[in-house]
């Protein structure tokens, strides 16, 4: 290995720790330091009483949005289920009636379910949804007793709808799709 | 004479200082170790078989699983072998990100092996003040991708998004303060005589041996040999700075303890270097064929949406061939080996992991040494199980 250029360990004494007063020296120093740190401020954060906040790109528990109307932004695409690494997302898509209408367009979301024990919280759904149905919310604290109800199906998926005529609970629908889960220059 | 029988001893697999789970089996004579054998695979996933049957974009998350400690590097080395594949030129402010969130990852790993490092050898202060370090570096992560340690923030062709507003002045004062806690933990550790003897001239690996072992990264820079990728076949922007590569003259666990602390340092001025020619422009390139659209754009051009639908659902077939691209980790020579058919997932996808060479090490380093050693040795060598099985 003659042609690899070698540089010594950066200008470094080695000081092996040989006589009383240097071992003295070393662990006071030390124990001064820890001591110093003792009247510092604690950055412990008492959870769960206490929490992190959460950043506008959180990639936790899905949620599918709605539009201010009410009306569900999924149209049962799909891209979601195709893009998804772990395979956790089963949809199926149905037409929808004058009688029965769910989305805008013509087609919507019959069955969205979502695995989450088999989600890897990528946020791959949500980069490639074309109309910003499903949204990887903030929430990371749903672990539950029964493993049947890892299985979110749309009903628990949906953003509730308060009541008839109020606008719905999808507060930030909007500010997300801009706020940079996709490409987009911000700063 | 009486004859002596050994003993077997199993260390792990839910030994604490094994980094994972890893068993090793240990047979004794008294205190000394006769013999070594790890026995690895209780992590096995089958992530390289699992990349086989996923499109490009779709093995990315893949790759921060194995080595949770060095996400950053495992996106990268992944994507950066696709980009080679496709011959992709990524944009400069992609790649001076890059730079800086690779070695972001570095000191967050460096830190992690120096906290697990000293509490194995009966340090628990650094344990606690490095980990309060790398929880600001989890928040940055978190910041930009929105998840603390499976980022995927590379991507092919680019980043996973712009970074956030605040997050340069977030990492400026995490990089303003850092060397002053470098300075504490070896105030607490460098010269401590404890430390010194429990690392100093334990577990030595010459040069020549760690060359023969395939060591890279820290431990063969430990034993004196001077290999850094980052140095050797510079990717990213790395020729563009100025940072020193240390090497040990022992290849004890003390040096490697020290060259480490000296990288985390080189670390620092590299991301210092890196924010203040952080040029602005896109962090994707502009190839719709491979890299997706802008989530703006797919809602006014009809052409955008059918490239995002046509990628998302079948993803894109590079041409066939084979390409290896290894980018230097936290561990080691981090390298992906990629082959292509032509179809829109890849053929093989072999991961050079730069954790499985270090256990292999071990039985060498650690035979014929005490019991005690033995912690000291093998958390030196620095692994992550999830890689070492995959």
């Amino acid at each position: 290995m003659a042609d690899l250029l070698k540089c010594p360990l950066a200008e470094r004494e080695r000081v092996v720790g040989k006589g009383r007063a240097q071992v003295i020296i070393e662990l006071t120093k030390g124990f001064w330091l820890t001591l110093r740190r003792l009247f510092s401020a604690p950055i412990t954060i008492q959870y769960p009483e206490e929490k992190r906040p959460s950043v506008p790109r959180a990639r936790g528990l899905h949620r599918l949005e709605r539009h201010e109307n009410g009306l569900e932004r999924c149209i049962g695409c799909g891209l979601c289920a195709a893009v998804c690494p772990a395979q956790c997302i089963y949809l199926e898509a149905a037409e929808n009636t004058e009688e029965a209408r769910y989305s805008p367009g013509e087609r919507y979301c019959r069955i969205y379910e979502i695995n989450e024990f088999r989600c890897i919280f990528c946020g791959y759904c949500e980069e490639v949804c074309p109309v910003d149905a499903i949204i990887l919310g903030p929430q990371m604290e749903f672990s539950k007793g029964n493993p049947k109800d890892f299985i979110y199906n749309k009903e628990r998926l949906l953003v509730p709808l308060k009541s008839k005529g109020e606008l719905p609970a999808s507060k930030d629908a909007g500010s997300r799709s801009s706020s940079g889960l996709v490409a987009s220059p911000m700063s | 004479m009486a004859q002596t029988d050994t003993m077997i001893l199993n260390m792990g697999p839910q030994h604490p200082s094994t980094h994972g789970v890893l068993r090793l089996e240990l047979e004794l004579d008294g205190e000394i170790v006769v013999k070594a054998t790890p026995h690895i695979g209780y992590l096995h996933t089958g992530f390289e078989k699992n990349m086989e049957y996923k499109t490009y974009h779709q093995c990315i998350p893949y790759t921060d699983r194995m080595d949770y400690l060095s996400t950053v590097s495992n996106n990268l080395a992944f994507t950066m072998a696709v980009e080679k594949l496709l011959g992709l030129e990524v944009p400069p402010r992609a790649q001076c990100i890059r730079v800086i969130w690779a070695e972001l990852n570095r000191i967050g790993s460096h830190l992690v092996w120096l906290a697990t490092q000293a509490l194995e050898l009966g340090a628990a202060t650094p344990f606690l003040y490095a980990f309060s370090e790398r929880e600001k570096i989890l928040d940055l992560f978190e910041m930009a991708s929105g998840v603390r340690m499976m980022t995927s923030y590379s991507r092919i062709g680019g980043l996973m998004a712009d970074l956030p507003a605040g997050w340069i002045e977030k990492l400026a004062e995490f990089i303003r303060e850092f060397p002053a806690r470098v300075d504490e933990y070896e105030t607490l550790l460098t010269k401590n005589p404890i430390w010194l003897k429990r690392t100093k001239g334990v577990g030595v690996l010459s040069g020549a041996d760690a060359l023969r072992y395939s060591l890279s990264g820290p431990n063969l820079r430990a034993s004196g040999v001077n290999w850094d990728i980052r140095k050797q076949s510079p990717y990213l922007l790395y020729d563009q700075f100025d940072f020193r590569v240390p090497v040990g003259e022992v290849g004890d666990t003390y040096d490697r303890y020290l060259v480490r602390m000296i990288e985390m340092r080189e670390s620092t001025r590299l991301i210092d270097q890196a924010v203040r020619v952080l040029p602005a422009g896109p962090v994707r390139s502009d190839n719709p064929k491979v890299v997706f659209p802008e989530k703006e754009r797919i809602k006014e051009s009809m052409e955008d949406l059918i490239h995002h639908f046509k990628l998302a659902t079948e993803g894109f077939s590079p041409p066939a061939g084979e390409v290896y691209f290894s980018v230097e980790g936290p561990r080691g020579e981090m390298g992906y080996y990629i082959v292509s058919n032509g179809s829109n997932m890849p053929w093989r996808v072999r991961v050079r992991p730069p954790s499985f060479l270090n256990v292999q090490a071990i039985p060498f380093l650690i035979s014929g040494k005490m019991v005690p050693d033995v912690i000291a040795i093998v958390g030196s060598v620095d692994f992550v199980l999830g890689e070492v099985d995959r």
